[in-house]
């Protein structure tokens, strides 16, 4: 079969559905450090009048089975869901960065001591591995976020390892080597920064991950405290009004995977943006 | 040759084995609380009670010598006992498995199905609006979380068409849901793969030849494709046995689905640590022996693997 049209390296804003997905993930950042304090409802406050109603004028996205407005909870669901997000890929970065650069541009013994134990990690399953770091943690959104963090951290290191050792091989290290610039200086101004689009890419596509999986253990009821507008707990919430009320757990589902989906696409999306000709 | 890359394979198995028990053992040691005062809370024991039970637990013991021991115990299958109900881990674990391992197995089973036909559908429609949708399916497969899949299924197929129940476990037809619903989410990372796969094979020249030859084309497909994208099927899908079991567990809570999944949630919730840990562990050691098993029937099935050791 011939190849007629090669898939050529495109710039990130030249692929549409790329584009599209990074603005979902720009304007849903800019929601919620913005929306969620200039909403005329509480996201809390339960109106016992205005129960399971669905979309309509006064309740866009309708009410819950406790009367509280869908639409103020989505919004500032997404302020936490996120938040929560954010919190876990900078515990990711934390642990799994150092270990990987190291592993990476030292090679040698550190190389092989920290992948296998990375390997002995890899082998728990995530989501079970999560769940032990909250046995011991205590429940709660803030160990959720490190849980998440901590599991995500392994295949981090893994990726930034393979990166670094890839141009490790490169011949500007080795120049850098031979005019006797430091280990350290080498791993830090020359492969981390030439290895950054790359984990920047990866740390996308594990965003999506994140955001799976923390709001899985809210969803579990292991994250969130009862009540919190979470888009995972609410999901939880609204498992009980399927018949009732399906929109108290569609619209939070629909905003969750909508996120996961725009991070997996701009994730491919910068890959393909920096393949090689 | 084989047995050489046996040999390899099993000891890095056993190495990472023994990594895996000490992070587990470092986890029981990092948590709060006394597993003596935990075991005899309920029944509002005395003081003297707990230092006994502490005594017997070994409690007291110093720490390498509870790690042999809990190393010990381990090899003869010995989890611990749940702090909650004074159970055995092994016994509780033995008694949910039958269940999760059911989800899990039809639903490998219909996400390898889902992925090869999405893959192999993409590959042979290349850069056509079929390729696309089909991608778009896969990518969309790894974007759902199951737990909104599993609620969706259930409000369109249980709630409104009545075809199958809710929730629940037991028949075949409580199966159907949960196993289509990880299934798919299961399919996307195969049908990439796939995908892949086949795009190589109906580029490689014998398939070029094959249809020189005058073979006809569902035969190329069915003979030469399909076989080509079997093994990284398989592969794949031992790969994401983890992903899996994560998975079981939310699938077996949305439909509230008796297994392993309700069992490890109810011990986080109870900070019941050796059981959360006893779930945990058994599953490492299942997705290392399944990936062993899947690295030695690749080297069994496939020559040119078997040729690289």
């Amino acid at each position: 079969m011939i190849e007629w049209t090669a898939r050529a390296r495109r710039p990130l804003l030249r692929q549409p559905v790329t584009a599209l997905a990074l603005a979902w993930l720009v304007l849903l950042v800019l929601e919620t450090l913005v929306l969620p304090p200039l909403l005329p409802t509480d996201p809390r406050f339960a109106d016992p009048a205005q129960v399971l109603l669905p979309p309509a004028a006064g309740h866009v996205l309708g009410t819950d089975a406790l009367g509280r407005d869908v639409l103020s909870r989505l919004v500032w669901g997404g302020r936490w869901t996120l938040g929560m997000a954010m919190a876990a890929l900078v515990v990711t970065f934390v642990l799994g960065l150092p270990v990987g650069l190291a592993a990476g541009s030292l090679g040698g013994r550190v190389d092989a001591l920290t992948m296998r134990v990375v390997d002995a990690l890899l082998a728990f399953p995530a989501l079970l591995l999560a769940m032990v770091v909250v046995a011991i943690l205590g429940t709660g959104l803030l160990p959720v976020a490190v849980a998440v963090g901590i599991t995500a951290a392994p295949a981090h290191a893994r990726m930034v390892r393979s990166v670094a050792l890839e141009i490790r091989s490169r011949p500007y290290i080795d120049a850098a080597r031979s005019v006797g610039c430091p280990p350290l200086r080498i791993a830090l101004r020359h492969i981390l920064p030439n290895a950054a689009p790359v984990l920047i890419a990866f740390a996308t596509t594990q965003l999506g991950w994140i955001l799976i999986n923390g709001a899985a253990l809210n969803f579990l009821g292991l994250g969130a405290p009862l009540g919190t507008p979470e888009w995972g707990a609410m999901l939880a919430e609204g498992r009980g009004y399927l018949r009732d009320g399906p929109w108290i757990s569609v619209f939070p589902g629909l905003a969750l995977t909508l996120t996961v989906l725009a991070a997996h696409l701009v994730g491919n999306g910068i890959e393909e943006a920096l393949k090689r000709d | 040759m084989m047995a050489k890359y046996i040999g390899r394979r099993l000891l890095q198995s056993l190495f990472v084995l023994w990594l895996v028990a000490t992070l587990a053992f470092g986890a029981l040691q990092l948590t709060p609380g006394d597993p003596a005062q935990a075991l005899l809370a309920a029944s509002g024991a005395t003081s003297e009670e707990i230092a006994r039970q502490r005594a017997e637990l070994g409690l007291d013991d110093p720490l390498l010598r509870q790690y042999a021991r809990f190393l010990g115990e381990l090899v003869q299958g010995d989890l611990g006992r749940s702090w909650l109900h004074g159970r055995p881990v092994s016994r509780m674990i033995a008694e949910q498995l039958a269940p999760t391992a059911e989800l899990a197995g039809v639903a490998t089973a219909v996400g390898i199905a889902v992925g090869i036909g999405l893959g192999v559908l993409a590959a042979i429609r290349r850069r056509t609006w079929v390729d696309a949708a089909a991608t778009a399916v896969a990518v969309v497969g790894i974007s759902v979380p199951t737990y909104w899949s599993g609620l969706l299924a259930i409000l369109v197929f249980a709630l409104h068409l009545r075809w199958f129940p809710a929730t629940g476990s037991g028949s075949l037809r409580h199966l159907v849901l949960p196993a289509l619903v990880l299934g798919f989410a299961l399919s996307g990372s195969i049908a990439r793969i796939v995908r892949t796969r086949s795009v190589e094979v109906l580029d490689a020249q014998f398939i070029l030849a094959a249809r020189a030859r005058g073979l006809p084309a569902h035969r190329v497909l069915f003979v030469h494709v399909l076989r080509a994208a079997l093994g990284p099927a398989i592969t794949v899908s031992a790969l994401q046995l983890g992903f899996l079991l994560g998975g079981a567990v939310i699938t077996e809570s949305v439909f509230a689905r008796s297994g392993l999944g309700q069992l490890a949630v109810e011990a986080i919730l109870w900070q019941d640590v050796p059981v959360v840990r006893g779930v945990v562990l058994f599953s490492a050691v299942a997705f290392m022996l399944v990936n062993l098993l899947a690295d030695l029937l690749q080297a069994w099935v496939d020559p040119r693997i078997r040729e690289a050791l």
